[in-house]
């Protein structure tokens, strides 16, 4: 039977490169209208509503993540552009649906963060409903600390972790 | 005190073979076996020698060295202190042939020695000898015939013997763990469930997943696993048979299916669910799946775990603010806090005699496991350094813990002394290693 194995370098390494992937933490920014429908006959007629196209385009509907303070679960003032944004796409579009995943930092107990994870989903949940979303539209699950986007022991990388993700199922 | 009979004769010593198997469609594998590190020594345990075993067969040895897992396991305990091979100078196989005066010399308390040979069959005899230095009296004599695969397992047998005679109360060396790994990076990360030795040998897939894995909790008769899968996107709560790999889906309501816990006669299973709208602790009867749900609070309730005499549950609840651990009778009456000391504290593991509470108690960014001693004031220890430990687990005879950290971006587990005086780390080559939880004593 094997006696030992050794643990390499390397290998640890491999994990700690665990894509940090920097998604900095959005900025407000003020809702934009969209602009008007080009001449195409096709395309619907009455302006001012979202489109699918504009998922992609639109400045404030790309922004699908919604940070949090440490076992915080209230959306701070400068994320409500997103989600006025992002309820308004619900409201315009009712096939659309939208999955809300909670999302916390490493510290704490993994259950614990879960309860914190889904809080958090339902908070923003609760406020795209606020704003005319249904209900039917929006599904909330939570990840707690499960899925990490950045895996060093500190604030920044904490900060880019306790998030609710916006993720569109049905444009 | 609990007193538990081990069997230790011939027939009790065939370890039965744990296969665990996957469920359908995944093949039954391996797992990568975890490194063990000794981290620190302690300078009080009682010193004994474990002379290396004889084999006296013309055959080839067994590759398994008994006398070192039994040495392993007793420096593991922190209740004992074995003196390395290097300094025994002599090699008696049987109790005639220890020079008592040698070891007296060594400062040794207590020796043992022991002999293998080939009973034919591919069996293996295992005879081995504990004797008090001092007294020069024969403490232990006992015979175990093993296929030489098994002998891991004899050799816990022996080490759970040997501390029972000289501690007295149960080993409990010859147990299961069961943690979760997660290996690979990005979408190619794999989490696996495994059930290994207590020491970490002979790891076992019981499940893989590319969704996480968390939170295995054991039947009382060590024969099942409850655990939460991602597998199909949202939490669910799965229980397994580790004989057969046959799995049952027990609750994917809407929202969280968390924290599973059994409880101690092995009929119910205490949960966190948040179909209602809020996680709240929850009561399963496993034979008629009904549920009767225990918390009504608008809080998080989560991480039950049952009173050894099972009649009340011990939880995490932020409902003052910040987690702390409350206890509610299954009977109902409302919860009361048991925890006052530090901004949080969940997560907690009870030991067989709800003497001892381990927790996660956070400060500040620092999270340490520490034990709320409930005979002596509740009075707190911390057994881990942090900064980011979670998961504790007691063994069943409550000497020992296991718990989860984080070294570098890895994750790792640790075993410790209940004094926390000495600690053994496990980890993985090549991927994080979380979720900890130790089995009951098995069943012979």
């Amino acid at each position: 039977m094997n006696k030992t194995v050794r643990i390499t370098l390397a290998a640890l390494l491999s994990v700690g490169l665990a894509a940090c992937a920097s998604k900095q933490a959005v900025k407000p920014q003020p809702e934009q209208t969209p602009p008007p429908p080009p001449p195409v006959a096709t395309a619907p007629v009455a302006s001012g509503k979202y489109t699918p196209a504009d998922l992609d385009t639109d400045p404030c509907l790309r922004q699908r993540s919604i940070y949090f303070d440490f076992d915080k679960a209230d959306i701070k003032p400068q994320f409500q552009q997103i989600v006025a944004c992002q309820a308004k796409y619900l409201v315009d579009r009712p096939e659309a649906r939208m999955t809300l995943e909670g999302n916390t930092d490493e510290r704490g107990t993994r259950e614990y963060n879960l309860g914190l994870g889904e809080r958090r989903a339902k908070s923003v949940a609760s406020a795209l409903e606020a704003l005319g979303a249904s209900a039917g539209q929006i599904t909330v699950v939570s990840y707690g600390k499960e899925r990490p986007v950045c895996r060093e022991h500190n604030e920044t990388c904490w900060a880019k972790n306790r998030r609710v993700d916006l993720v569109y199922t049905a444009k | 005190m609990m007193i538990r009979h081990l069997k230790a004769f011939l027939a009790a010593a065939l370890v039965a073979a744990v296969s665990a198997i996957v469920p359908a469609g995944v093949p039954a594998a391996r797992a990568q076996s975890l490194t063990l590190d000794i981290v620190n020594g302690v300078p009080s345990a009682i010193p004994i020698t474990i002379v290396p075993f004889a084999f006296e067969s013309a055959a080839t040895p067994p590759a398994t060295d008994v006398s070192e897992v039994i040495r392993n396991d007793l420096a593991r305990s922190g209740k004992f202190r074995t003196l390395g091979r290097q300094d025994i100078v002599e090699t008696p196989t049987r109790g005639s042939e220890i020079k008592f005066p040698t070891w007296k010399l060594l400062k040794q308390d207590f020796i043992v020695v022991g002999r293998e040979r080939d009973t034919g069959g591919g069996q293996v005899r295992v005879d081995f000898e504990l004797w008090d230095v001092t007294k020069q009296q024969q403490l232990l004599s006992l015979a175990y015939t093993a296929l030489p695969a098994d002998l891991r397992g004899v050799a816990h047998q022996i080490a759970d013997q040997i501390y029972q005679k000289i501690i007295g109360v149960p080993g409990a060396f010859y147990t299961r763990i069961a943690y979760v790994t997660a290996v690979g990076v990005g979408k190619g990360l794999q989490y696996s469930l495994i059930v290994a030795d207590s020491d970490g040998y002979n790891p076992q897939v019981v499940v893989h997943s590319l969704q996480p894995l968390l939170s295995p909790a054991w039947s009382p008769d060590g024969k099942k696993l409850a655990y939460v899968s991602f597998e199909h996107g949202d939490s669910a709560v799965y229980m397994q048979d580790l004989a057969t790999g046959a799995r049952q889906l027990i609750s994917a309501r809407k929202g969280i299916n968390g924290a599973p816990s059994f409880s101690p006669d092995g009929t119910k299973l205490a949960m966190c669910l948040s179909y209602g709208g809020n996680p709240e602790i929850y009561v399963m009867d496993l034979a008629t799946r009904q549920l009767t749900q225990l918390t009504h609070s608008m809080s998080i309730n989560t991480e039950p775990r049952w009173m050894p005499d099972g009649q009340s549950i011990v939880f995490t609840s932020d409902r003052s603010g910040k987690p702390q651990l409350y206890q509610e009778p299954l009977s109902g009456g409302g919860a009361t806090r048991i925890t006052f000391q530090g901004e949080y504290n969940a997560n907690v593991a009870i030991n067989y005699d709800a003497s001892q509470f381990a927790m996660v108690q956070g400060s500040g960014n620092v999270y340490r496991i520490a034990v709320m001693d409930r005979k002596l004031g509740d009075q707190l220890r911390f057994l881990s350094p942090g900064p980011m430990d979670e998961s504790p687990s007691f063994a069943p005879n409550g000497s020992m813990l296991l718990y989860a950290a984080s070294e570098g971006t890895r994750g790792v587990l640790y075993s410790v002394s209940d004094d926390g005086r000495i600690r053994q780390r496990l980890s993985l080559a090549n991927g994080d290693v979380q979720s900890p939880s130790w089995g009951p004593y098995r069943q012979h």
